[in-house]
C-alpha cells in the first residue's frame, strides 16, 4: 500500500507574524501542523498493518526541512519538499494544484492523508481541493480507517453523528486528532533522519503551469490579518469577603450602568 | 575546551525532551503516587532506545557515549524522577556487562537489556556491607559447572522487576575484597528470590526489594570477569553509578528551579512579584549557580569516561555536589512557595523529599569525601 501523507508547516502559535505587505504568514520557526502529524501516524498503521510504503509531501520553505525529518524518524520512507518562489503566496486552490501534481509524479499511490486543516489558515480546503483535482473520492474528518478486503472504511465524525463510509482506492482521506496519538520516535530512526536526503522539487520539476500557482494562481488574496487586541487585565480586589463586596458594590454604581 | 554538543547528541536530547514533556512529566505526579512499577514509561524507554545508548550497535544498543547518556538521563529525572531512576538502576547492570562480560555473555544478556526488552538491576548492598565491600556475606560456592550462592542483598533498585542481574558475592571470605566474584544471575533461577519491597521516604513507585539466594544454582557462564574480579567490577561500576546519581540529582534540582521561577513571577506579595524581592533573587541566583555547576562535573566525569580516562574521583565530586546541590536547591524551592510548597497541591514537597535520596545511595556523601580525600591526598600530598 502506498500512502501518501501531505504535511504543512504551520508557526508555533506563540510566534505568530505577519508580513505586512504581503499579509501572509512569516514562517521562521514552525512546527507540524498537528492534525497533519497524526495523518503520519496514520498512514505508519496502515503501512505495518497491510505493508508498502510511506511518503510525506510538504510545500514550504526550506526550513520546512526539519519538520519532514521528524516525519522521518517517525518512520516515513521518503520525503519531499516542494519548495520555489513560485509556489509561494499559494491559496488553497493553487496549493491543491501544486499537491496533486506531486501525487501524480509519485506514481502508483493508493492512498492520500491529510490533517482536517491546518491550525494558521484553518480553511480544510486543500484535502478535499486535492481529491477534486485528482479525480479520486474523498473522505473528510476520519476517526478510524480500516481495510476491508480492497476498500478502505472510514468512520467520519460529524457534529451530531457519525457516518461510516467505504470508498475504493485511490482516495483522499483528511484526518481528525482524535485518530490517533502520533508517536514519539525511536533515537535511531532521528539519528537515521539526520543523515536522511530530502528530496526537493521545484515548479519546473512538477512541470507546474507557473499561472496556477503562487501569487498569481490564487484567486483569494488576503486583505487584512491582525492579532486580536490583547484585553486589559481586570481590577483585581483584595481585602476580606465583606470588605470587596462593598468595593464592588461601589465601582458598579460608579460605572451608571442602568438598572431594572 | 568545547561545550557544545555534536549534532547528534542534540539531535537525541531534543527528541528526547520532546518525549519528556509531552509524555512524562504531565503524569509524574501520578506515576510517583500509583505506587506500583511504572511499566509504560519504562516500556517506552526501550522504545526509543534509550536502554542502551553508550552500548555498540552490535550488541542492541544505539552506539553513543556516556555524555549522551548523561543528558539524557538528566531530561528522564527532570520530569519524572521515578523514571529516570529506573534508568539510572539499569545502566548499573548494562555496563558490568559491556564492560568485563564474554562475548556469549554480551549476546546472550546485554542484548535484549540494550534493545530495552529486560531490564537490569545491580546487587551489592547487604545488611551488613555496602559502603564496606568486603563484608559481603554472599557466598558463591563452586559446584561442577554451576555456583551455588547464598545470602540475601537489600534496596535493590528495579528489584523484582528486573529480569538480569548482575550481583556481588564473595567466592572466597579468607582474601576479603581480593575474594569477591560477580555473577549475572537471571530472575526465574531456582533459589532466587525477592523479599521485602521497601517503604521510603519518597519514590513510593521504585522498587527497592531484597533479593534472596537459596542454594541458587548459577551457571558457571554466568561469572562475570574472573573469581576474585568482583571487587574491581563492584568498583568500575559504582564509578557509572556515581555519575548516574549526579545526573538523576542534576535533572531534579533543574525540575524544582524550573518550578520556582515562575512561581515566583506570579505569586505577589505587598503589590508586587515576589521574585522582584532580593531575599527571592538570591536564592534563584545559588540555584541556577549550583545547578550549573553540579551539571558541569557530572558532564566532566562522563566526558573523561568517554576518553577512557581516569574518572573515579571527577565522578566521587559529581556524586558529592550535585546530590548535596540538589537538597539545597529543592529546599530553596519548597521556600519560595511558602505554605503552599509544604502542600502535596506542588510538586516542590516531593521533589525535598526525593533529594534526600540522592546524598545517601551509590555511596554517602560521607564515603564520596573519603573517596575524593584519597585522590587529593594521594595527588598533591608529595
Amino acid at each position: 500500500m502506498n500512502i501518501v501523507a501531505c504535511v504543512k508547516q504551520v508557526p508555533e502559535t506563540t510566534e505568530v507574524r505577519i508580513d505586512p505587505k504581503t499579509n501572509a504568514l512569516i514562517r521562521e520557526k514552525g512546527i507540524i501542523n498537528p492534525f497533519d502529524e497524526n495523518a503520519v501516524e496514520a498512514a505508519l498503521q496502515l503501512k505495518e498493518a497491510h505493508g508498502g510504503k510511506v511518503s510525506v509531501v510538504c510545500m514550504g520553505p526550506p526550513q520546512a526541512e526539519e519538520m519532514l525529518r521528524g516525519c522521518l524518524a517517525m518512520g516515513a520512507d521518503e520525503a519531499y519538499l516542494i519548495c520555489d518562489p513560485a509556489v509561494r503566496g499559494s491559496d488553497t486552490l493553487a496549493t491543491s494544484y501544486t499537491l496533486a501534481l506531486a501525487v501524480r509524479k509519485l506514481g502508483d499511490v493508493d492512498l492520500i492523508l491529510c490533517g482536517k486543516q491546518a491550525i494558521d489558515g484553518d480553511t480544510g480546503q486543500v484535502g478535499p481541493g486535492l481529491a477534486e483535482r485528482l479525480g479520486y473520492p474523498q473522505v473528510t474528518f476520519a476517526i478510524s480507517l480500516e481495510m476491508v478486503e480492497n476498500k478502505l472504511r472510514a468512520r467520519r465524525v460529524l457534529d451530531d453523528f457519525y457516518e461510516v463510509l467505504e470508498v475504493k482506492l485511490p482516495a483522499v482521506v483528511t484526518v481528525v486528532k482524535q485518530i490517533n496519538e502520533p508517536r514519539h520516535p525511536s533515537m535511531k530512526n532521528v539519528l537515521k533522519a539526520k543523515r536522511a536526503e530530502i528530496i526537493t522539487w521545484t515548479a519546473a520539476d512538477l512541470e507546474a503551469d507557473l499561472t496556477q500557482t503562487g501569487f498569481d494562481g490564487s484567486p483569494t488574496q488576503v486583505i487584512q490579518v491582525w492579532p486580536p487586541e490583547k484585553r486589559a487585565g481586570g481590577q483585581v480586589l483584595e481585602g476580606e469577603p465583606d470588605e470587596i463586596a462593598g468595593q464592588l458594590a461601589e465601582i458598579i454604581r460608579g460605572m451608571q450602568i442602568a438598572v431594572g | 575546551m568545547e561545550f557544545t554538543f555534536t549534532e547528534d547528541q542534540a539531535a537525541v536530547i531534543a527528541a528526547v525532551k520532546e518525549f519528556c514533556d509531552e509524555d512524562l512529566a504531565p503524569k509524574a505526579q501520578e506515576t510517583d503516587e500509583a505506587g506500583c512499577w511504572p511499566a509504560a514509561n519504562v516500556g517506552k524507554l526501550g522504545e526509543l532506545d534509550l536502554m542502551g545508548i553508550p552500548v555498540p550497535e552490535e550488541y542492541g544498543g544505539l552506539g553513543m557515549d556516556f555524555l549522551t547518556w548523561t543528558a539524557v538521563g538528566e531530561e528522564l529525572s527532570r520530569a519524572c524522577t521515578t523514571t529516570g531512576a529506573v534508568y539510572g538502576a539499569h545502566m548499573l547492570c548494562v555496563y558490568p556487562i559491556l564492560h568485563f562480560g564474554t562475548e556469549e555473555q554480551k549476546r546472550k544478556h546485554l542484548l535484549p537489556l540494550a534493545k530495552g526488552q529486560h531490564i537490569g538491576a545491580f546487587g551489592l548492598t547487604e545488611p551488613n556491607a555496602g559502603s564496606d565491600a568486603a563484608a559481603v556475606a554472599t557466598k558463591a560456592v563452586k559446584d561442577g559447572d554451576h555456583y551455588l550462592l547464598n545470602g540475601s542483598k537489600i534496596f535493590i533498585t528495579n528489584g523484582g522487576e528486573a529480569e538480569t542481574y548482575v550481583i556481588i558475592t564473595s567466592s572466597d571470605p579468607s582474601k576479603g575484597v581480593r575474594g569477591l566474584a560477580a555473577f549475572i544471575v537471571e530472575k526465574g533461577t531456582p533459589g532466587f528470590e525477592f523479599g521485602k519491597n521497601e517503604r521510603k521516604m519518597a519514590y513510593s513507585s521504585l522498587p527497592n526489594r531484597e533479593l534472596i539466594f537459596t542454594d541458587c544454582r548459577v551457571p558457571k557462564e554466568n561469572l562475570l570477569g574472573r573469581e576474585g574480579g568482583g571487587f574491581l567490577v563492584a568498583m568500575r561500576t559504582l564509578g557509572v553509578g556515581r555519575i548516574g546519581m549526579a545526573v538523576g540529582a542534576v535533572g531534579l534540582a533543574r525540575a524544582a528551579l524550573e518550578a520556582a521561577v515562575p512561581y515566583s513571577r506570579q505569586r505577589h506579595q505587598f503589590g508586587k512579584p515576589i521574585s522582584s524581592f532580593q531575599a527571592i533573587q538570591f536564592m534563584l541566583s545559588d540555584m541556577a549557580t549550583e545547578l550549573d555547576a553540579a551539571r558541569l562535573l557530572t558532564w566532566r566525569a562522563a566526558w573523561l569516561k568517554d576518553q577512557n580516562q581516569p574518572f573515579e574521583k571527577e565522578a566521587a565530586m559529581a556524586k558529592l555536589y550535585a546530590s548535596e546541590a540538589a537538597m539545597r536547591i529543592t529546599t530553596k524551592a519548597v521556600q519560595i512557595f511558602g505554605g503552599y510548597g509544604y502542600t502535596k497541591d506542588f510538586p516542590v514537597e516531593r521533589y525535598m523529599r526525593e533529594a534526600k535520596l540522592f546524598e545517601i545511595v551509590e555511596g554517602t556523601s560521607e564515603i564520596q569525601r573519603l573517596v575524593i580525600a584519597n585522590h587529593v591526598i594521594r595527588e598533591l600530598g608529595g
